[in-house]
């Protein structure tokens, strides 16, 4: 069915949009012309027809070509005043429209995660979620909603922020000094390619990060606490998601100090250096003070990735909520629990599933906080600066 | 100084050179100390990255061979197709089982002579499970095997494989390890007949997940991920130039527009599990989208990358000399006109490589991806939006959790994958990028 | 004006008329009660020191000051006696009428053909590619450049040198048919040679244009202009035959500056 939607829409945009051009210029037929239109309608039209009924691609996403080759059609006649006034702000609408949809995505997500932590609500009282310090969701048998455990959110809170500050701990040291060398330190050779070295690691996908916390650093801290400390230490463990996550981190934070390192004027560090000073000097008493709003802010947006960051967690960080000092014993997360309330057996509209929300909204409202402080600082320097 | 006043007075000590040279020393001892923990920093986080690639490559390498066994195959018609009738149904049902069991088990006792029951059993194991079912589709596609003594290469079940890997130990106790001192020696009979041996794994690529470690592969996990690959690039690459050229084109400084800005920034850092509950809640809940489906996959993908292509093609818009737009406006083309005409078209590589890098965040994402059930075995690729799929990524999820040595091999192969294929296309966007700047 | 050049009954009637034109940027006064007139076959030059507001007068004249947000602008420019800035002008067409050539030479990055094609296609001035290929052609021409570019005019305009460059600049100005080029200091960024071309083409493109061209430099003003305007800290101080201007300036200002006391 969509696939003929689309087929239709095609013709008709195909068919429109010569029909106009045809119209509006009695024959403006230059060559380069003339393709640009059969490429913007009838070889889309001829594909999409191959496409339905040879390879058999969904039917949507000739739809979507369609209103695009469509859109590019209708832009790329030459035309009257009149119709082409018509065509620009027909043109200027979509586009606003297009840009308005990142408010709508934003409430989007506000409100799903609002109505659905509401209904979470009405199951729990929000002072017993937040200040509650079991976590103890028990299990839904289906259709029995008599069976509410306790959701206290601060043993999830704590794990959180646990490994996120041990996480931090190992990031923004090392990330640092790698910025403070890539910035001033390395010649145009070492920049060039130990850049793109940090970069390949902030590419790497995070389950990636997962698998190496869950198969090599987990086992591996397990055994050099029974080894080391004679600590029973559980294979997953705080400090081997922590640490995992904190390699993820390194080029993030590395990359956001090197450039707010960068970016302090040239003039501020010639005047240092045209004193007399090292250029160690020029970097930790000038440029280093001058930067450090920008990296302030860099750190507080690593911090809030650390705080969203899910399957590291998941494979590695362990499902047991408790609230411990060990670094060896098993901690968890808020991320780690939304993914296990959601992808249970469980009844959709039971608390055990709802509650999965209600730490979403917390998630969602404690990293936005982080980024807007963040971006705020940022922009404030850079104006400053100007 | 406004009032006059006296000229400073020379330094009360007078500082010798000695003085002067040994602070100068220490200043510069400084210097190299702070260079040198700056360059540890940097030798720390590659060796870091050589850990993990060679961790993943350790572990995964090994599933990109398969181990399989050369087995002489009773295909006589009496067993396959009695009657004649040539009937696909009939061959399918004939009984492959035992024509493969017999095979190993002969193929055994010429080694060790005559084996007891319990022997036989552990004779029959070190063929895969799934073997029948591939003889079965090898007759059926190739109906002139009926009536021979076919010989073919069929694979070994998963703990031979290891074994002949070098996976497992084979000097722990017999009874704690799953290759038994009977099984051994058989094995190292094939191997010295040539009947044993390793080949390419290429059921890695073309089947789909199984559960037998030894012939699961990830067709399904990658033609998922490609659907969803497609439905990004279909949706966040109109959607998200369109925004950029609004916001850096046509809009005015207003408070909408600072709103909107405020906000794709934002959503550029919104953890990504949470476009996962949203999409959960929107689009299953609400539209009543099939579970694990690509389309649904491929929304939440779709509204986690526009922000970054967003960004991307306005860095791009901005990157566009000014003087090509004064020089249209100057021949009189509209606004719309000067930028479908002469600014996109400069602006199509950078674009380009914000694509890229937001298929590249799209194709690595697991978290949101689970939350919408696509965590799920799926034996059949299929191209079908609607049909639940899974993708590279939350297969490798997946095979972690599972037991089993097999499991975890496959997870690191699949994760090789992965991430040659990440890392392609990163260099292809700091390629593209690279060119760009250098032509601008 | 040049007698032996009247016989063009159009000659010397007043194109374009500006009247106690102001601009402003946010709050900041940038040009203060201008009043010109720019006639046909003539060319308008306007000299001042940087920052007098020559350019802004000039950008006034096309409304390219649009393009800048926090700029208002107050007063009456006419083309051919109807107001430039009421709501019914036609902006798209007005810079059609009123071609501009920029400080650098500003191509397209596609051919040296499309650079040129490019105005009569959006105001769908061709029936058909021979009529095109004509006004291609016969724009090249005019702007000189057409015996060197002849042959490759698929080639991409940027490959072309910086003379090259401005003269398809120029081309590309005349090949909607204006009726009034504005220039904005366009030999800043050539060499004496590429200058000394651009120059003549000055001269022979008065014949049939209006022609307002902002330049630094005062003996380019006394070689390819009929009238002076000169311009200083947002006023237009004085406007005279070019000639007159030059040897005997009324305005202190004036002769301060064609002394070369600032500038």
């Amino acid at each position: 069915m969509t696939n003929l939607i689309g087929l239709a829409l095609i013709v008709l945009l195909s068919v429109g949009g010569l029909h106009v051009r045809a119209r509006a210029l009695p024959g403006i037929t230059t060559g380069t012309l003339t393709a640009y239109g059969m490429a913007l309608t009838v070889i889309p039209a001829a594909l999409a027809a191959v496409a339905v009924y040879a390879l058999d691609i969904p039917g949507f996403v000739i739809i979507a070509l369609a209103a695009v080759g469509g859109a590019a059609a209708l832009l790329s006649l030459p035309s009257t005043a009149a119709l082409r006034k018509r065509i620009d702000r027909i043109a200027i609408v979509l586009l606003a429209a297009c840009a308005g949809l990142a408010i709508i995505i934003t409430l989007g997500i506000v409100l799903s995660l609002l109505f659905e932590a509401l209904r979470f609500f009405s199951f729990v009282a929000p002072w017993d979620f937040f200040f509650g310090t079991v976590w103890d969701p028990r299990f839904s048998s289906s259709g029995d909603m008599t069976e509410v455990g306790q959701f206290g959110l601060l043993p999830l809170l704590w794990g959180t922020l646990y490994i996120s500050v041990v996480a931090l701990l190992l990031a923004v040291p090392i990330g640092l000094l790698c910025a403070l060398y890539l910035a001033e330190y390395a010649t145009y050779w070492q920049r060039a390619t130990l850049k793109p070295a940090l970069e390949v690691l902030a590419g790497i996908p995070t389950v990636v990060y997962g698998f190496f916390a869950l198969v090599v650093v987990g086992p591996a801290i397990s055994n050099a606490g029974d080894a080391l400390l004679g600590i029973q230490a559980s294979a997953s463990n705080a400090l081997a998601a922590g640490l995992v996550l904190g390699v993820m981190l390194i080029p993030f934070v590395s990359s956001l100090s090197d450039d707010m390192l960068v970016s302090v004027p040239r003039s501020m560090r010639d005047g240092a250096l045209a004193l007399g000073a090292t250029r160690g000097e020029a970097l930790s008493q000038v440029i280093l003070p001058a930067a450090a709003p920008g990296i302030a802010a860099g750190i507080l947006l690593a911090a809030s990735r650390a705080v969203g960051e899910t399957m590291i967690v998941v494979m590695a960080a362990g499902i047991v909520a408790s609230i411990d000092l060990n670094p060896f014993a098993s901690m968890t997360t808020i991320t780690v629990k939304i993914v296990h309330q959601l992808t249970g057996d469980q009844v959709f509209n039971s608390p055990q599933s709802l509650v999965a929300f209600a730490l979403g909204l917390t998630l969602f409202v404690m990293t936005l906080a982080m980024n807007v402080i963040a971006l705020q600082v940022v922009r404030k320097h850079r104006r400053h600066r100007e | 100084m406004n009032s006059p006043s006296p000229p400073p007075a020379p330094a009360q000590t007078a500082i010798t050179a000695a003085q002067t040279a040994r602070i100068a020393q220490k200043r510069h001892a400084r210097n190299t100390w702070l260079r040198r923990c700056g360059l540890a920093g940097i030798l720390l986080s590659i060796s870091l990255i050589v850990i993990l690639f060679g961790a993943v490559l350790t572990i995964g390498l090994s599933a990109f061979w398969q181990t399989r066994i050369l087995l002489e195959l009773d295909l006589s018609i009496e067993r396959i197709d009695p009657d004649q009738t040539g009937d696909a149904q009939i061959i399918s049902k004939a009984n492959y089982r035992a024509i493969v069991q017999e095979a190993i088990v002969e193929k055994a006792q010429q080694v060790t002579g005559a084996l007891s029951r319990q022997d036989r059993r552990a004779i029959r194991a070190l063929v895969s499970k799934i073997a029948p079912y591939l003889v079965r589709d090898q007759v059926l596609d190739n109906r002139a095997l009926i009536g021979t003594r076919a010989a073919l290469w069929l694979p070994a079940n998963n703990d031979v494989d290891a074994w002949v890997k070098g996976k497992i130990r084979r000097d722990i106790e017999e009874s704690r390890r799953p290759i038994n001192a009977l099984q051994a020696r058989v094995i190292d009979d094939l191997m010295a007949t040539g009947r044993l041996d390793r080949f390419f794994n290429t059921d890695f690529f073309t089947r789909a997940a199984s559960s037998y470690p030894e012939v699961s592969g990830l067709a399904s996990a990658m033609v998922g991920s490609l659907m969803m690959v497609l439905i990004v690039v279909a949706l966040a690459l109109p959607l998200g130039v369109a925004a950029a050229i609004y916001l850096e084109e046509f809009a005015r400084p207003s408070r909408w527009v600072s709103l909107i800005e405020i906000n794709i920034n934002n959503l550029a850092a919104v953890p990504s599990i949470v476009f996962g509950v949203l999409g959960l809640a929107v689009f299953i809940n609400w539209f009543h989208l099939p579970r694990s489906t690509p389309i649904v996959g491929g929304l939440v993908l779709t509204l986690m990358t526009l922000p970054t292509i967003i960004i991307a093609a306005r860095a791009a818009l901005q990157a566009v000399p000014h003087s090509i737009r004064q020089a249209a406006f100057g021949l009189g083309a509209s606004k719309v006109q000067t930028v479908f005409h002469h600014v996109l078209p400069v602006a199509i590589p950078g674009i380009i490589t914000g694509l890229i890098i937001g298929i590249t965040q799209a194709v690595g994402e697991t978290a949101p991806l689970i939350m919408i059930g696509m965590a799920a075995f799926i034996p059949e690729a299929s191209f079908d939006p609607l049909s639940p799929a899974t993708a590279l990524p939350v297969q490798v999820y997946m095979l972690a959790g599972l037991p089993g040595r097999g499991y975890t091999e496959l997870a690191g192969a699949t994760i090789i994958l992965l991430l040659v294929l990440v890392l392609s296309l990163n260099s292809l966007a700091a390629f593209l990028r690279h060119r760009f700047q250098k032509r601008l | 004006m040049n007698a032996a050049r009247s016989n063009n009954p159009k000659d010397g009637i007043v194109k374009m008329s500006t009247h106690d034109v102001s601009v402003y940027y946010g709050d900041k006064l940038a040009l203060k009660n201008v009043s010109l007139l720019v006639k046909n076959s003539e060319v308008l030059s306007l000299i001042g020191p940087s920052g007098c507001g020559k350019s802004t007068f000039l950008r006034c004249l096309n409304r390219m000051n649009d393009t800048i947000l926090s700029c208002r602008v107050t007063g009456v420019v006419t083309l051919d006696g109807e107001d430039v800035y009421q709501p019914s002008m036609d902006i798209v067409n007005l810079r059609r009428r009123v071609g501009m050539v920029f400080q650098r030479p500003n191509p397209f990055p596609k051919s040296i053909y499309d650079n040129v094609a490019y105005g009569p296609r959006i105001h769908g001035m061709s029936r058909n590619r021979d009529e095109l290929d004509g006004i291609v052609e016969q724009s090249l021409q005019s702007a000189g450049l057409w015996d060197e570019v002849s042959d490759r005019l698929t080639a991409p305009a940027t490959d072309l040198s910086g003379g090259q460059q401005q003269r398809l600049c120029i081309a590309r100005a005349i090949a909607p048919n204006p009726e009034v080029i504005l220039m904005d200091e366009p030999c800043s960024a050539l060499d004496p040679i590429a200058t000394a071309h651009v120059e003549n083409l000055i001269e022979k493109l008065r014949e049939t244009y209006a022609i307002v061209i902002v330049t630094h430099n005062m003996q380019q003003a006394a070689r390819v202009s009929q009238q002076t305007a000169f311009f200083h800290l947002g006023e237009m101080v004085e406007c005279r035959k070019t000639s007159n201007l030059f040897t005997t300036p009324e305005d202190k200002r004036t002769q301060g500056y064609i002394t070369g006391r600032y500038g």
